[in-house]
């Protein structure tokens, strides 16, 4: 790798980091906009014009306040918990396509960080290092509702991290290859020999079962048993305070927006829109595709917020209801359906 | 026995069938609904800076009447005091001395007048009660403070602007 190659790749990595850290803290300032307009209220509007700074004053509000470490704490992990959850909610974007590849003179900008041919594999690998800050947290609190909360994120995760890899093997047994680049690659267009490129059109039930199963991973309600406040004061995160505390906000949030990510790159074509073969310059597709892909990505965490403020809290034998009696069988059809419809089309 | 207002409904609890088990279409008729609401125009307003109408018997803060020539209409008879419900009014009574009858109507007059606005429920019975017509609750909504005695309202804050200013 040349000298440009590598600082290419670290500015890459500088942007995709400030642009989740960016996205996660506007987040914040959407959902409670959204909040409010699905209440029929206005939201945040005193922190400058339509209160567009309310993040800003958010976040300092997090700096400021004082650090709190109880007492009965167990010190090291009460400190590794949050920054290993906002770790692996940083590190799932590498592997993300954001779009073609970027000619400038004669250097050719990959808008990827890395192209691993197991990039599905890396994002199930990383998603599940998530629920260890979120369970080492809870532990070290030293307290019954932390405690509480973090065994059910892990009892949450690992039921419904098995019905997301079986909806996962359907898409694969579509694609043919686990990496992400090449997924997203055959997604080209809109419409190709008779029938939609995008792989939601192929895998209708797959991606519901991912897209229930992505809500529950986030821990985003109808799935927030981990954090809810009627019942667990604030879940894992009861003893946090300051910015260990906005780190699990935060976290939660740049889970949100790879998830989308991920949703919109495996089954709405990534970086693929309609008609993009019309267009000429290939320089100009790319930066369409990026702008597409972020509008999907935007849709999805709309979606997201439009759930919250739509369903209730499951309650918890629902939840492992859902997961272990419905979502499984509903993922193992799923597989036996394409598998069977494949080798017909074969 | 019947219901007084014959709006019961007998609800018997069926376990859920098929299509209320798999969730979706109550989901799906869930997000209709909010998004309806997302679009609606809200139904709060930007408070100190927008302000809704009142109505026209509207009770908002007390304000002490004059008369015609600027007098102060209260004669401190205490019927105000005696009709409120969560004794909010108190009073310190004067006699009017030569030379003030262009400030008081009465001989009789109120030196000290004061309402705890805390205590005060806006129930307009003190309107209702005063024989002279001097207390009316027509001002806005009694603005918020920092301590509990900066809302006990003395005369300063309660009696008419004079006419001539
Ligand atoms: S409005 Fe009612 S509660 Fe308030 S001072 Fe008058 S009588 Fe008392
Ligand atoms: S306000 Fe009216 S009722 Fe109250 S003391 Fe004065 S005159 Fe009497």
């Amino acid at each position: 790798m040349e000298t440009t190659d590598i600082i290419i790749k670290i500015v890459l990595v500088v942007i995709i980091f400030a642009i989740s850290l960016v996205i996660a803290m506007y987040s914040t300032y959407a959902e409670r906009k959204v909040a409010a307009f699905f209440q029929d209220r206005v939201g945040p509007n005193r922190a400058g014009p339509w209160g567009i700074l309310q993040p800003l004053a958010d976040g300092g509000k997090m700096f400021l306040k004082e650090e709190i470490i109880p007492s009965s704490a167990s010190g090291i992990l009460f400190i590794v918990g949050p920054s290993l959850a906002i770790l692996t909610a940083c590190i799932g974007s590498a592997v993300i396509p954001w779009g073609q590849k970027l000619t400038i003179g004669s250097t050719v900008i990959d808008l990827q960080v890395t192209d691993i041919n197991v990039g599905i594999l890396y994002i199930f690998g990383v998603v599940s290092l998530g629920v260890y800050g979120i369970m080492i947290g809870g532990w070290a609190s030293n307290n019954k509702y932390s405690l509480l909360g973090a065994i059910r994120a892990a009892s949450q995760n690992i039921s419904y991290e098995i019905s997301m890899g079986l909806s996962i093997i359907a898409l694969l047994l579509v694609t043919g290859s686990l990496s992400l680049r090449e997924i997203a690659e055959q997604q080209h267009g809109f419409w190709a020999d008779g029938w939609f490129t995008w792989n939601v059109f192929k895998q209708p039930l797959g991606f519901l079962i991912f897209i229930v199963c992505a809500f529950a991973e986030t821990n985003r309600t109808p799935f927030d048993l981990p954090e809810c406040e009627t019942e667990l004061v604030g879940g894992y995160h009861t003893e946090y305070s300051s910015m260990k505390l906005g780190f699990y906000l935060f976290a939660e949030y740049i889970n949100m927006f790879i998830s989308s990510a991920v949703m919109a790159t495996l089954y709405f074509g990534g970086y693929n829109f309609p008609f993009m073969d019309m267009i000429n310059s290939p320089n100009l597709v790319t930066i369409l595709g990026v702008v597409f892909l972020f509008g999907k990505i935007f849709m999805f965490i709309f979606f997201f917020m439009w759930i919250r403020w739509t369903i209730p809290r499951f309650r918890y034998d629902q939840l492992m209801n859902l997961g272990w009696k419905g979502l499984i069988p509903l993922a193992i059809a799923n597989i036996v359906i394409t598998g069977v419809v494949i080798t017909f089309l074969n | 026995m019947e219901s007084l207002s014959n709006k019961k409904k007998v609800l018997e609890v069926k376990p859920l069938n098929f299509m209320e088990r798999i969730y979706l279409p109550a989901i799906l008729k869930g997000l209709s609904i909010t998004i309806k609401h997302f679009f609606r125009k809200p139904v709060t307003v930007r408070y100190p800076e927008q302000k809704r109408e009142f109505s026209e018997n509207f009770r908002g803060m007390h304000s002490l009447k004059r008369d015609e020539e600027g007098r102060e209409r209260c004669t401190a008879c205490g019927l105000c005091a005696l009709s409120c419900p969560a004794e909010a009014i108190t009073m310190t009574a004067a006699e009017r001395q030569k030379g003030e009858e262009h400030l008081y109507r009465e001989e009789k007059y109120a030196a000290v007048y004061e309402i705890n606005m805390l205590r005060c429920i806006f129930c307009g019975l003190c309107e209702e009660a005063c024989p002279k017509e001097a207390i009316y609750l027509d001002g806005d909504i009694v603005p918020s403070d920092m301590l509990r005695k900066d809302f006990i309202y003395g005369k300063d804050k309660l009696v008419e602007a004079p006419l001539n200013q």
